[in-house]
Order: C-alpha cells, then sequence, then structure tokens
C-alpha cells in the first residue's frame, strides 16, 4: 500500500498549480501558491518534457518505490533522544500522509537493539508452560492455519512523551508520528492457543521477541483470547523486517510496547512476570512518587496533521483541516475541531472507514484569511470516552509520566501561514 | 455411549483444556498428529452434538479444531529459549555469583556505558543513586530507585546485555552481575551472594511503588457524552513555543508559510 507504486513522475504540484490558476481566473482568488514558478518549459502552452520521451519500462522497478519528487516523505528520528541509534524511535510523516493507511516503508520504528534479520526457513515460535501439549511452529505452519485480516492503529505509549512539560518538538512527526495503521494479516492466538490446550491454571502469556532485546511483556489471558494476533503481513504483503518480520505480536488498541516483534515465543503462566518492559519502563510515574502498573488501553487522541508545523499554509480562502484520530477503547464515534484554542469546538466530518481499535481520518473545512488561529482537535470513542486537554491530564498524572499522554495538541497558524507547537493556558 | 449425556455442552469456545471440566473439548482438540483415532472419534461425536442439541446448533462461534499443524517442542528445544524469570524465582537457573565476582564483571563488561558505579557515561542509561527522587520534579529511575523486583533486573539482563553482545554471560556471571548493581544501589552489602537460594532475602526499596491502573476511576472525568462546544473556556493565551525551546531535529520539511 505505498502511495505510489507509479514510478513516473507526476505532475502533482503542476496540477494543483493549474487548478489553483484557474480558481483564480474564475473567482478571482489571490493564489499566492501561483507565484511558486515550476519550470515554464512543461507548462501549458508548452508541452511537457515528459510527454515527449520515453521513460522507464517494466521491471526497471520491480519493486516499485515513490516517485522521486517524494523523497521527503520519510521517516526521521531526533538523534538527542537517545545513546544509540539500535535502541531508539524513527517516526512517521503523519503532516505527509492522508486516509488511514500507513505505507508500510513509513511506519514508526522502535527497536531496542536494531532490526533482526531473520531467514524465513529459520524461523520458529514455541508455544509452551501451563499447556496439554507445547508446541513449535515454523513459518509456514502459521501461513498454513486460519488468519484474518484486521485494520488497527499501533501507537507507541511514548508518543508525545516529550510534550508533558510544555510544546518541545515542532511537527507532528516528532509529537504525534509513534502511531501508524495498516492491515494486518495472521493467526488469532485463541487458535493458536487452542493447538496447546491452555491448562485451567493458565491466566497470563510472556511474550517475547527473537531479537538482541529479547523484547519481553504479560499479556493477560483474556486479552489474547478476545483479539490478540500473530501476524505475518502488513497491507498484503510480508511484515517489514523493522516492523518485526517474519512474524509479530499484534495487540489490539494497547501499547505498542506488548506488540512483540520477530516474535519467538509465548509462555503461558499463572501470573505476570514483571519484567523491566513492565516495571522500569512502561509504567506511568505520577506525581505522589507511585507508578501505574498495567496501564495497557491507549486512551482516545487525535492530532491535526495538516495545517501543522511541517505543513504550512499556502493559500488564503478555502482550508481543509485535515488530521487522524484514533481509540484503544474502540471506536472514534467524533472529532471536533476548534480554531480559538478550546474556547468553541464543531464537529469534524469522519471519512473513510470506522473500525475498532483504528484510526480514524477528519477534515473540517473552512475559510482563512490570515487571522491566527489556534488549531486543536479532540477525539471521542464509543465508550464515551472524551479526548481531555494537557491541562486536564497534568491535574491527575503530573508531568512525570512519560508515557500515555493523549492531551489535546495545539497548533498556531500565523499570518504567514507558518505553523507552530505551542502551549495554551 | 452413555458419558456422551453427561458431558457438558455450549462452551464450545473455551479454549482450555480437558482439565477445564469438559472432555468436549480435548477430543475436539486431538489431531491426527497426537492421536488419530480419537480425533475420528471427536469429529463424530460433534456430528452427533449437532444433532441432538438445539442448544449447540445454534453457537454460531467455531469449537476449538486441531489442525494438525505444528510440532510438539521438546524440553531441549524449550530449555535453549526458556529464560524468563518471575519475582518468585521461577525460572532462575542454577548458579551463583557474589558482589565481589561482579565487580570483575561489571568493570569489563558493564562500566564502559554504565560508568564505575552506575551513574551512567555519557547517555546510556543510569543504573543507580536517584533515591528518594521519585516524587520530585527531576525523577531518576534507576534499579534501586525505581525497579520492583531482583527479577526485573535480572531478567533483563540475562536477555540483553551487555547491549550488542546479549545473552553472553554465563549464569555464574549473570548473578554476580546482578549482585553487584544490587550492591551499588546498597541494596545488598559486599560479602553478598546472589543464587536461588537467597533470592528471597534481596528487598527491593520500590517494591510498594507500583498499583495498578486504575484510569476508568481515577479519570472517570473524562468519560463525558456531552463534551462543552461554546465558550467553554476563558480567553486563550499562549504559553510555550516549540520554536523557542528549538530542539526539533533540522529537516527538509517547509516550514515558512507561503502567504504574503
Ligand atoms: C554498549 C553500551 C552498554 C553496555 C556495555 C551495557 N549496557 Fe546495559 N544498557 C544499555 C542500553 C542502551 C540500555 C537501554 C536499552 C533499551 O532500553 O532499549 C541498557 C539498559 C540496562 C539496564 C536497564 C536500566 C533501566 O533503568 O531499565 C540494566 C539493568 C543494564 N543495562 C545492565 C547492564 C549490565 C549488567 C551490563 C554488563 C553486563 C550492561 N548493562 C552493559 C547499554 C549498555
Amino acid at each position: 500500500m505505498t502511495d505510489s507504486n507509479d514510478d513516473a513522475p507526476k505532475p502533482e504540484t503542476t496540477s494543483r498549480r493549474r487548478f489553483l490558476a484557474g480558481a483564480a481566473t474564475l473567482g478571482g482568488l489571490a493564489a499566492a501558491g501561483a507565484a511558486q514558478a515550476g519550470n515554464p518549459k512543461n507548462l501549458p502552452p508548452n508541452v511537457a518534457d515528459w510527454s515527449k520521451h520515453l521513460g522507464d519500462g517494466v521491471a526497471v522497478r520491480p519493486y516499485g518505490h515513490p516517485s522521486k519528487f517524494e523523497k521527503d516523505v520519510i521517516r526521521r528520528d531526533v538523534q538527542w533522544l537517545t545513546a544509540s541509534r539500535e535502541s531508539s524511535v524513527s517516526f512517521t510523516p503523519l503532516h505527509e500522509l492522508d486516509g488511514i493507511i500507513t505505507p508500510n516503508g513509513l511506519c514508526f520504528e522502535r527497536h531496542h537493539a536494531g532490526i533482526a534479520e531473520i531467514d524465513p526457513d529459520d524461523y520458529r515460535l514455541i508455544i509452551h508452560g501451563l499447556v496439554d501439549r507445547p508446541l513449535i511452529f515454523t513459518l509456514d505452519d502459521l501461513k498454513r492455519l486460519p488468519r484474518v485480516n484486521r485494520i488497527y492503529f499501533l501507537e507507541c505509549a511514548a508518543n508525545s512523551g516529550m510534550e508533558w512539560r510544555g510544546a518541545q518538538l515542532n511537527g507532528c512527526q516528532y509529537t504525534h508520528g509513534m502511531v501508524h495503521c495498516v492491515q494486518y494479516t495472521g493467526v488469532p492466538v485463541k487458535v493458536l492457543l487452542e493447538q496447546a490446550g491452555v491448562k485451567p491454571a493458565g491466566k497470563w502469556l510472556l511474550v517475547e521477541g527473537g531479537d538482541a532485546a529479547a523484547m519481553n511483556r504479560s499479556v493477560p489471558l483474556a486479552k489474547a483470547l478476545d483479539d490478540c494476533l500473530v501476524a505475518y503481513r502488513q497491507n498484503g504483503e510480508m511484515l517489514r523486517p523493522e516492523q518485526g518480520y517474519p512474524v509479530r505480536l499484534v495487540v489490539p488498541g494497547w501499547e505498542g510496547n506488548m506488540w512483540i516483534k520477530w516474535l519467538r515465543r509465548i509462555e503461558v503462566g499463572d501470573q505476570p512476570w514483571y519484567t523491566r518492559e513492565e516495571t522500569s519502563k512502561y509504567t506511568d510515574l505520577l506525581e505522589n512518587g507511585k507508578g501505574r502498573k498495567f496501564t495497557f488501553e491507549m486512551d482516545a487522541k487525535s492530532v491535526i496533521t495538516s495545517p501543522s508545523p511541517q505543513a504550512p499554509v499556502k493559500h488564503k480562502g478555502f482550508q481543509v483541516i485535515s488530521g487522524l484520530a484514533w481509540s484503544g477503547r474502540g471506536k472514534v464515534t467524533r472529532v471536533d475541531v476548534s480554531l480559538d484554542g478550546g474556547r468553541n469546538w464543531r464537529a469534524a466530518k469522519i471519512d473513510g472507514p470506522v473500525f475498532d481499535k483504528c484510526c480514524v481520518r477528519f477534515y473540517a473545512e473552512t475559510e482563512w484569511n490570515g487571522e491566527p488561529w489556534l488549531l486543536q482537535s479532540r477525539a471521542m470513542d464509543d465508550t464515551g470516552y472524551v479526548q481531555p486537554s494537557k491541562d486536564d491530564l497534568r491535574k491527575i498524572r503530573g508531568v512525570n509520566s512519560i508515557y500515555h499522554n493523549n492531551g489535546i495538541q495545539t497548533w498556531a497558524l500565523k499570518a504567514s501561514g507558518e505553523v507552530e507547537n505551542v502551549e495554551v493556558g | 455411549m452413555s458419558r456422551l449425556v453427561d458431558w457438558p455442552v455450549g462452551k464450545l469456545t473455551s479454549v482450555r483444556s480437558r482439565e477445564s471440566g469438559n472432555p468436549v473439548l480435548y477430543f475436539l482438540a486431538l489431531g491426527p498428529r497426537f492421536r488419530g483415532d480419537e480425533r475420528k472419534f471427536g469429529f463424530a461425536l460433534a456430528v452427533f452434538l449437532l444433532l441432538v442439541s438445539p442448544a449447540l446448533a445454534q453457537d454460531k462461534k467455531s469449537p476449538p479444531r486441531n489442525y494438525g499443524i505444528g510440532q510438539i517442542a521438546t524440553p531441549e528445544q524449550i530449555a535453549g529459549w526458556d529464560i524468563d524469570v518471575r519475582p518468585d524465582g521461577l525460572g532462575a537457573p542454577p548458579g551463583k555469583g557474589s558482589v565481589k565476582d561482579g565487580e570483575k564483571v561489571y568493570v569489563e563488561r558493564c562500566a564502559a556505558c554504565h560508568g564505575e558505579f552506575g551513574e551512567s557515561a555519557g547517555r546510556w542509561p543510569q543504573l543507580a543513586q536517584g533515591k528518594g527522587t521519585l516524587a520530585s520534579h527531576d525523577p531518576v529511575k534507576t534499579v534501586g530507585s525505581y525497579f520492583p523486583y531482583v527479577s526485573s533486573v535480572f531478567d533483563y539482563i540475562r536477555r540483553s546485555m551487555p547491549f550488542g553482545d546479549a545473552q553472553s554471560l554465563s549464569n555464574d556471571e549473570l548473578y554476580a552481575v546482578t549482585a553487584y548493581v544490587l550492591n551499588l544501589n546498597d541494596i545488598v552489602d559486599d560479602t553478598f551472594v546472589l543464587s536461588k537460594e537467597t533470592w528471597a532475602q534481596v528487598k527491593m526499596p520500590n517494591r510498594d511503588g507500583f498499583y495498578d491502573d486504575d484510569r476508568e476511576k481515577s479519570e472517570k472525568a473524562f468519560w463525558n457524552s456531552k463534551p462543552c462546544m461554546k465558550d467553554c473556556r476563558g480567553p486563550v493565551k499562549i504559553t510555550g513555543h516549540a520554536a523557542v525551546i528549538d530542539v526539533t531535529p533540522e529537516d527538509k520539511t517547509p516550514r515558512k508559510g507561503g502567504v504574503d
């Protein structure tokens, strides 16, 4: 599902410009963007270069990639965040995307010991512990089992974690880019556990990765039986190495750290393990010095992806405000947008499919004539949860919890069209 | 066939085995690779139950089925990968290690990143100190100040440290270096020897520092079927600017608006 498997350079900006030029004459609107030149040789009435010459033939690009003009649509990292790139994070360029599906190559990455490269022939999954029959599966075995297709968002619990103490990073790629949303194909964990036969004492699973971090988390058995998947495909093709090729766990709606990549082992036990990843990390430290543990669900959250600091406004007049919303507790039922920092709200339009624990795309259509805006969005889900303001969240959580910051984001739009991440009070 | 009538039906979606008190499931869960005859019997039985039991016939969820896919994992295979350790010590390997031996391992294999005293060298994680900081403005989370159980440290070192050379420590080295990290945090004294036997003697200072997710109670106010839409707050002031803090990486995205 990459944006563009058709690699012929597309006159995307040109056609937009052409449209705007038309609009300018028709509606008399000042289209500031028309000033951005482009090469007159390619513009009408001249015949463009690509209209005269042959381009690459088939199979020149056996695995298609985006247009060379889209080379800045990439994941990015923040180097000062971590000591080493092997245990670090890169962020999804949300400001460049639309719809709900994240192209595979743009899904944010978080590894703790780099990307494991696993030969599919050498892949094994062991299921053991409180089971009647400990089992070992090859990748082929997993692919032979009944499978399902589900679209889910995956959000790192630390997404927006740098923003607890105030506006810090200038761009939704950095403030909100630890989320992606793809279609997974995989075997329900329930089916796998049925093959092994869980003993009555079984209450928790330990799930473990095969990379050099051997990431391990405890997952309640009830959740695993409810909707977890052992997935091997994303958006139709095999998982990308950085997403756990060949097999990862899918834990819908719950924090990304639990979605173990390069999954090698599932052990059934009668109590949680209290691994480092669910004690030292992924616990939410409150002001009183106590940590909340097992805060699995990702609460409802949304962000306006355009306009945003990396996607400034280029024209006055008609604007489509666009954003992404998701909830780990169920379906997003509504997203409201405010232009005045949360004083007044109106419901945005949700366009495209609405699934459980999945991203939705929202749009608010309006006019902008250079006045300052304080843009906000707030998501609601089918449990009645309303995304809180950052201040309301801080009143309960303080500013030390790192994880689970789902507070409402504010973007300040200036007269120039520039957008900035700001804190409001 | 008299056993049939006693068998509970209608719980076929349960994943649990015979011991859960549902023999139907047990039979249905047996594949040819395990017990061919019983599986055939199970199938016949399922057909029979479908015929005799309207309750069952109405159960839309598919019954557990064994697909005969996957092999039995041998104890040897499992042992090689089963490296997790629980707070109660379940899973701890044989072996032992003293603080003294641990110091050697630590200096050679850990100190370059974590600092001679666990204070961190550069930006690598700090492993010691931080006591009494959790409720402060700048909490320092370390093995001593934050980890609730020895197993949380031991299990982690066992699977992923030293960073870049994971699973290379012997069991004795693992016990020793864990003991040393505990000692750096004043949790055990200089003569301590960590092993399965002494495991339970270690009392982690922040053992009671955690409680279960209570958001549905403590954040109940966030569930609100009629959020305010008009005049929801007083005048809005900008109180902070990301551009002023200026820690965003330079990237090639256009940031200037194009509006004159
Ligand atoms: C090359 C640098 C490096 C070396 C050498 C190293 N570590 Fe680490 N250590 C790290 C990094 C990086 C992390 C965090 C990794 C992550 O979270 O993804 C870490 C995390 C840890 C943690 C968890 C800290 C916390 O607060 O959660 C412990 C404990 C630890 N290391 C112990 C050790 C021990 C013991 C050794 C020696 C046997 C060792 N490390 C060697 C880099 C190193």
